[in-house]
């Protein structure tokens, strides 16, 4: 019985035409495509994308050089001297991250006690010539004043796990 | 000989007008397939090129002609250069045959079917002068798979047509389609399904495609017979492919479903309301729907494995293409109502 039936089966090509109708659904069912340079998937607030270093709101920059990112850092991207400001304060006074060697893990991130390095949630980036892997202090403060905005609401949204 | 100079340019005329919107469907078949395999991987497919991906076959036809083409040092150059013309070639030779409308033929001549299984026979030369030519393993090793699978399914194919001039009494496509007037149920898919059936998984595999299309079987070799081709000679295998795609169906439209009969006949209203559409455009829409058969089940089924290709082919198709021909034959010979009863 149990082989006639199969028999049957496979002579009507019963399950050959289950899969046709699998297919056949999914002609008229709903795409998912993402027309990425016109559309794009949300992201995260925790996404991890260009490096940046942040100010406060006064317009002062955060890093106040206790090298605790360069220390974390797996791949040893960071490199930064320090020295007595005119005020009295410590600062940096080269802070650079080779870009080529990060591999946006965002250790720094977490072991910086005054939120200064910061993984902004920009992916879009490039480099044209030798050299600009190298992310000075200038580069990284101008990056972090234009996504100050963003870095700064990815920051709140995430407040409550930091 | 004026008058001959004029007949002779009348039939190239003819060959023009079936060869060029030929190459077109070929052209759009390729943006087809891309667009129907991918809405049924939930994708949108082509969609950049023109409107709504609408010259993607164009910017591709571009590519492939201002690419260079490379002849292997250790290929054999004459088979090499030859192969692709011999998959091209009978590909369009057979659709000479072809009656698009009551009439409307190249050559009508009284052994169509015989010719054009001669044809579709002659196309498999080309993928083995390309596989022996080309001096590479992959090359090669396709071109076997492509002889034993061919040869296997030609014969249940070659079977599967008996059948259909046993029921026409003729091998004239034009008394095939007529034969089959009166109805959609006159039409021979419904007494001769399992021929119908058979015909379609061996037109399948004649062509090499899913889930016949080992030939190609990127998996394990690449590209199969035109690993080593480039430029406008891959062309050449890729728009034999798709023309031979576009005659399987095209005889599958002829021989089970009426070729350029309209599905409206013998139903009284419909028939009346129906009658200004001309026949090619009932035979294009069959056409199309092999087609997109085609896609369909290229989007919906796995290779076979070579051994279940060849068990398929002996062991399942030829025989039940031998039991289905004695009972037309019985079928045909006690005239049979409605089919047999001429």
């Amino acid at each position: 019985m149990k082989r006639l039936l199969k028999t049957v089966k496979s002579f009507t090509l019963w399950e050959l035409f289950q899969g046709l109708f699998v297919t056949g659904r999914a002609f008229f069912g709903k795409k998912i495509t993402v027309q990425y340079p016109e559309e794009e998937t949300p992201i995260s607030p925790r996404f991890r994308g260009m490096l940046a270093l942040r100010r406060y709101p006064n317009g002062e920059e955060r890093c106040i050089a206790c090298k605790l990112c360069e220390a974390v850092c797996p791949a040893a991207a960071i490199t930064i001297e320090s020295e007595e400001r005119e005020d009295g304060s410590r600062r940096t006074t080269k802070y650079e991250i080779d870009a080529f060697k990060c591999i946006n893990c965002g250790f720094c991130e977490e072991a910086c006690p005054v939120d200064s390095i910061v993984l902004a949630p920009e992916m879009h980036y490039h480099m044209e010539n030798r050299g600009e892997n190298i992310l000075t202090k200038e580069k990284l403060l101008a990056i972090g004043d234009l996504f100050e905005d963003r870095i700064a609401a990815d920051r709140n949204a995430d407040q409550k796990y930091r | 000989m004026f008058e001959q100079l004029l007949s002779l340019m009348w039939i190239v005329a003819k060959i023009l007008l079936i060869v060029l919107p030929l190459l077109g469907v070929v052209a759009y078949l390729t943006m087809a397939e891309r667009k129907v395999i991918a809405y049924m991987q939930l994708r949108v497919g082509v969609n950049r090129v023109g409107i709504r991906g609408i010259g993607q076959p164009i910017a591709d036809a571009m590519k492939l002609i201002f690419k260079e083409i490379i002849i292997p040092t250790a290929s054999n150059r004459y088979l090499f250069i030859i192969a692709p013309v011999l998959a091209m070639a009978p590909a369009l030779v057979a659709w000479s045959v072809v009656p698009f409308d009551d009439g409307w033929v190249l050559a009508n001549i009284n052994a169509g079917v015989l010719f054009i299984f001669a044809m579709t026979s002659l196309g498999i030369y080309g993928i083995i002068c390309a596989g022996w030519g080309s001096n590479s393993k992959y090359a090669f090793f396709s071109a076997m798979r492509v002889a034993a699978q061919m040869v296997s399914y030609e014969i249940a194919m070659g079977f599967a047509l008996v059948g259909v001039l046993l029921a026409a009494d003729s091998m004239n496509f034009t008394e095939i389609v007529q034969a089959q007037s009166g109805s959609v149920l006159h039409w021979y898919w419904l007494p001769l399904l399992p021929l119908f059936v058979v015909y379609w998984v061996s037109g399948l595999a004649e062509t090499n495609r899913a889930p016949f299309d080992v030939a190609e079987g990127e998996s394990e070799i690449v590209a199969g017979f035109h690993v080593e081709y480039s430029g406008m000679t891959f062309a050449m295998f890729f728009l034999a492919e798709y023309a031979n795609m576009i005659l399987i169906s095209s005889l599958a439209a002829l021989m089970f479903l009426g070729g350029w009969l309209s599905p409206f006949q013998g139903i009284p209203l419909l028939e009346a309301t129906f009658n200004w559409v001309p026949g090619i455009v009932w035979f294009a829409v069959k056409i199309a729907l092999f087609l997109y058969l085609y896609l369909w089940i290229r989007a919906t089924f796995p290779r076979y494995r070579y051994d279940q290709i060849m068990r398929l082919g002996w062991k399942v198709l030829i025989p039940v293409t031998l039991v289905w021909l004695v009972v037309v034959a019985f079928a045909v010979q006690f005239h049979l109502a409605p089919w047999f009863n001429k």
